[in-house]
């Protein structure tokens, strides 16, 4: 566990980006993974004053706060209603409603897990994030980005016309996924999104159009044969990197019939 | 630092390092009921309520308290007197170690959804895990308390 030597409830984003430089100081989220690393932090910085834990919504966006809860996604109807479930599905089974009312979307997205059920989800839509210095940047290019000293403010999904499913297999029903995945069709064009690898979820297009004359039961087995093989794999205490890529052919061809109605 | 918060209806002031967990804290102020499990966020037995939702207090620096209202089994008892006969009626309490965390989130979840089906209640206690039972006598058990809430 680590130790913490002070703790500062920032009053404002500067405050907490100056307070973030020392790298001996860290961003608290639900402070759930944090906590059971090891070392010692100086000051530990949380963002909870800053009105960074309702989700706002208009006619072209959803607008998350970093302090938005798991627990808030899987409970909000207008995000449910856009992506049909999807979100809620990518977060009901993580560890318990507890755990949800802790966990934050910014701990999550920023920590780039390789286990993260809402990186992969999130993947899957026309996602952007928020940066306090860094400004509002594509989800897929930050989940490749290095972590660095800047903070993740929001994230948000623009209203592109999509339709996303997802779906996970897990070795038990709390346990963090062996594999997660999203298959969406966002603006016409269809892609998945691959997610507990183990490693960083990535997004792969469907670039030669597998999918394009329409998704059936032969063009959901090409792509998700495509998927698999564009999706590196690894070993580790949930399965072996053979076993996740035959997942992913399976969980991609299903969600892309569920996706075109099959 | 010093933090004050509203514990089980009163105010309570006290010390807190800024790495204690709030577990800690609620055991130092009498909430013996509070009980550390697995300690890595998995177990639910240490649930508490946060400004009225669950949440693990093994998890949640004290310092975060600082502020809000939290309940305890100890401020809920007569709630909780409301079921818990009916799970003990199934057998279902047997060692009693993971009782608390599952008379909390029991609480929420009825004050969440007052008429929960069978499904809606395993995925609110997906959580809280016990080593006894098999879930099945506290299935039973809410269940059999909701049929008589119905007459």
């Amino acid at each position: 566990m680590i130790t913490i030597e002070k703790y500062v409830r920032a009053q404002s984003l500067e405050e907490a980006w100056t307070l973030n430089q020392n790298k001996r100081n860290r961003i608290i989220g639900g402070m759930l993974w944090l906590r059971l690393g090891k070392g010692s932090v100086n000051t530990v910085i949380d963002l909870c004053d800053l009105d960074l834990n309702t989700i706002e919504e208009n006619d072209e966006q959803f607008s998350i706060g970093a302090m938005v809860t798991l627990r808030d996604l899987e409970l909000h109807e207008g995000l449910n209603s856009y992506t049909h479930g999807a979100v809620k599905n990518a977060v009901k089974d993580i560890v318990g409603v507890q755990l949800r009312n802790m966990a934050t979307v910014g701990g999550s997205i920023w920590g780039r897990f390789g286990f993260s059920d809402v990186l992969t989800v999130f993947l899957g839509l026309d996602t952007y994030v928020e940066l306090y210095q860094g400004g509002i940047v594509p989800l897929r290019t930050f989940a490749s980005m290095k972590k660095d000293t800047d903070i993740l403010v929001r994230l948000i999904v623009k209203k592109t016309p999509a339709k996303i499913v997802y779906t996970s297999m897990r070795n038990q029903r709390t346990d963090f996924p062996v594999i997660a995945c999203a298959v969406s069709q966002i603006g016409g064009k269809y892609r998945a999104s691959i997610g507990a690898r183990p490693a960083r979820a990535m997004v792969i297009r469907d670039e030669v159009g597998l999918l394009s004359g329409g998704i059936t039961a032969e063009s959901a087995k090409a792509f998700a044969e495509f998927v698999a093989e564009k999706a590196p794999t690894e070993d580790n205490a949930r399965g072996s990197a053979a076993y996740r890529s035959h997942l992913i052919k399976v969980l991609t061809q299903r969600a892309a019939l569920e996706l075109g109605g099959i | 630092m010093e933090i004050k918060l509203n514990l089980n209806g009163k105010v309570v002031v006290g010390h807190a390092e800024a790495d204690a967990v709030l577990l800690d804290f609620l055991r130092e102020k009498g909430c013996l009921s509070v009980k550390r499990g697995c300690d890595t966020s998995n177990c639910g037995l240490c649930t508490v309520l946060m400004d009225g939702k669950p949440i693990l207090s093994c998890s949640t620096l004290a310092v975060r308290a600082d502020g809000h209202e939290i309940y305890t089994l100890e401020g809920l008892q007569k709630e909780a007197a409301d079921f818990l006969g009916f799970i003990a009626d199934q057998g279902a309490d047997q060692c009693g170690f993971c009782n608390p965390g599952f008379v909390m989130n029991t609480i929420a979840l009825l004050r969440e959804t007052p008429d929960p089906t069978d499904d809606e209640i395993r995925a609110y206690l997906a959580g809280n895990l016990c080593r006894c039972s098999g879930y099945d006598g506290q299935l039973r058990g809410i269940r059999s308390f909701l049929d008589s809430r119905k007459g």
